[in-house]
């Protein structure tokens, strides 16, 4: 179930729809392959409800996380309408975290407790969001490729067979594509600006090349669950069905900026009709799975900092309410 | 009065045959860097908070807000010159924000204080500004105080929840409009900038609603249950480019890139 922002390493996971009716997960898997939605009060799979809850809120939570990195830019923003444009995407990302935490919610659990896990280390969010942003050139790049390679995860899921997921994938869609075009727009301006705009290009690409490329998740044969979820339209293509897809839209996009892919292997295979290209360092993608990201302590004491910040106005919220509340009761 | 025509009249006898611009137009400049400079101090100050609020509904308010303030800003510098060379290229002495808005933002009680208390008086007055005789002016006020309207009610909804919340809240609340306090009597200071203007009908003399506000303050302060701050002595100067020492760490952050490659476009 490793899907769009994928960071988990599922290969713990046990099948287990064993002890249910056999007939309700027949009628369940038939509803869902002839392309039905499922409904937050229809009947599903235990197992099904747990992948949904783990990649739905790990997608919520790699929106809030994804804030961080380009959030230390706002205020370093190089014009009135970078800066502008930057501050609408990055709350454009925590829009999508909301709608993403809500349709969680609909299938029983809430949000806080998402958000505990997410703070205790216990639920994931995208690997991506574990290297830092180091020059402007960095936000240029995180538009093009991350937001790229989250359009390519995101696109069949405006088509997964959870109704709420589905939906909050069209809203989420259409904001996305805005973010890659804006993230290369600033690509545009860098590689054709002053010798060092176009080194800040090149080195946020040799920086974010690979780890976008990590995005799309392990490879297909490392990825035990694939064949489940894809039977459940959870997912809807591959990990390396995607991974190749990016490469083949990407790679010409940075000819286009004059800018050279950090991969010596990358070479047009005119018999597939795509790319050819190295090897992912599978190492570095489990170590940052695991946590162990180069800002990784960085941006989970961020999340908690704000949010054990925040307590005593979420909980002034909550009293006030309750005042409101006992008053109009009265 | 006619102000705008009988300017471009004063001008056409001076030999400018074309309506200018209003850098030409030193009064006119300064009062509309006043008012982008307030806008866009206030936008990058909101800004920090992005990805770091209290809640997530909040973050996404104060980026609304931010993303407002911004705007105005832009329009504003617009009129005064090249908005990005003004935001970007000025030091300390050139800025003519008014010190609240330079403020940090402290706890979300002292944003709140500063929120309320300058969306307050930024409403009252782009209402007055969208009558203003020169109708640039007019025309960015008529579109900010829709957005200013909700920022205002924002702000005064966080103070009554705080001041009306717990123990902690109230206490953090009325700490945040103490700190805040002082810089009041500087947004309805008069100048002889200002003097000029109001008479020509292009800017708004806001000691015409200094009573209004400080019972619209008042009043929200009551529902917050709240004392109003006892009156402190008045903290001026940034109409004239004397401000606090916030305001020269606010700009070494935003203006670092522009600054450090002069010759690059982004
Ligand atoms: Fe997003
Ligand atoms: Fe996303
Ligand atoms: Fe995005």
């Amino acid at each position: 179930m490793r899907r769009m922002y994928t960071t988990e390493l599922s290969k713990n996971v046990k099948p287990i729809e064993t002890a249910e009716e056999p007939e309700l997960v027949a009628a369940f898997e038939a509803r869902v392959a002839a392309d039905e939605f499922i409904e937050p009060k229809d009947w599903m799979p235990d197992a099904y409800r747990k992948t949904l809850v783990r990649q739905i809120s790990q997608h919520a939570h790699s929106e809030i996380v994804g804030m961080l990195p380009e959030g230390n830019w706002i205020t370093r923003a190089p014009s009135l309408r970078r800066k502008a444009i930057l501050l609408a995407k990055v709350q454009d990302e925590g829009g999508h975290g909301l709608y993403l935490y809500c349709a969680a919610e609909t299938l029983g659990t809430s949000r806080e407790e998402m958000v505990e896990a997410l703070h205790s280390g216990k639920a994931k969010y995208s690997t991506i969001f574990n290297y830092p942003t180091l020059t402007w050139a960095d936000i240029g790049a995180i538009g093009w490729l991350v937001d790229g390679a989250a359009i390519m995860n995101q696109v069949p899921l405006q088509r997964t067979s959870y109704g709420p997921y589905a939906r909050a994938m069209v809203r989420v869609c259409k904001e996305e594509s805005f973010h890659q075009r804006q993230g290369y727009e600033i690509m545009i301006a860098l590689a054709n600006g002053t010798p060092e705009q176009k080194r800040m290009a090149q080195d946020a690409l040799n920086r974010w090349w690979w780890p976008s490329l990590m995005m799309f998740g392990p490879p297909d044969d490392n990825s035990p669950n694939t064949e489940r979820s894809m039977r459940w339209r959870i997912k809807r293509e591959t990990n390396d069905e995607l991974r190749q897809k990016f490469v083949d839209i990407t790679v010409p996009q940075a000819d286009f900026l004059n800018l050279s892919v950090p991969d010596p292997e990358v070479k047009w295979n005119e018999a597939k009709g795509g790319y050819d290209f190295g090897e992912v360092d599978w190492e570095e993608f489990y170590a940052v799975v695991r946590g162990e990201g180069p800002v990784a302590k960085e941006r989970m004491k961020a999340r908690r900092d704000a949010w054990d910040n925040g307590a005593w106005v979420r909980d002034a919220a909550a009293a006030y309410e309750e005042k409101r509340r006992a008053k109009q009761a009265a | 009065m006619a102000t705008r025509s009988k300017i471009d009249a004063d001008l056409v006898k001076r030999g400018r045959t074309d309506p200018v611009a209003p850098e030409a137009i030193p009064a006119m400049q300064d009062y509309c860097q006043r008012l982008g400079d307030d806008a866009l101090i206030l936008g990058q100050r909101l800004s920090e908070w992005c990805g770091h609020a209290p809640a997530l509904e909040v973050d996404l308010s104060l980026a609304n807000l931010a993303l407002d303030l911004i705007g105005q800003g832009t329009n504003f510098l617009g009129l005064a010159g090249d908005a990005d060379k003004l935001a970007f290229h000025r030091d300390v002495l050139d800025w003519k924000n008014c010190w609240l808005v330079e403020q940090p933002n402290g706890d979300f009680a002292q944003t709140i204080a500063r929120q309320l208390l300058f969306s307050t008086w930024q409403h009252m007055l782009y209402e007055r500004l969208a009558a203003s005789s020169d109708e640039r002016i007019a025309a960015i006020a008529a579109k900010g105080v829709k957005e200013v309207a909700y920022h205002r009610e924002l702000a005064a909804d966080w103070t009554i929840r705080l001041g009306d919340g717990t123990e902690e809240s109230a206490r953090r609340m009325a700490e945040g409009l103490d700190w805040c306090w002082r810089f009041v009597p500087e947004l309805f200071e008069v100048d002889e900038v200002l003097e000029g203007l109001i008479a020509d009908g292009i800017a708004v003399d806001p000691r015409l609603f200094e009573g209004e506000y400080r019972s619209v303050i008042a009043a929200v302060l009551a529902e917050a249950k709240l004392a109003v701050p006892a009156d402190q002595r008045a903290i001026l100067g940034g109409r004239r480019g004397h401000h606090s020492e916030h305001l020269g760490h606010l700009l070494a952050v935003m203006q670092f890139l522009p600054r450090t490659y002069p010759d690059a476009q982004w």
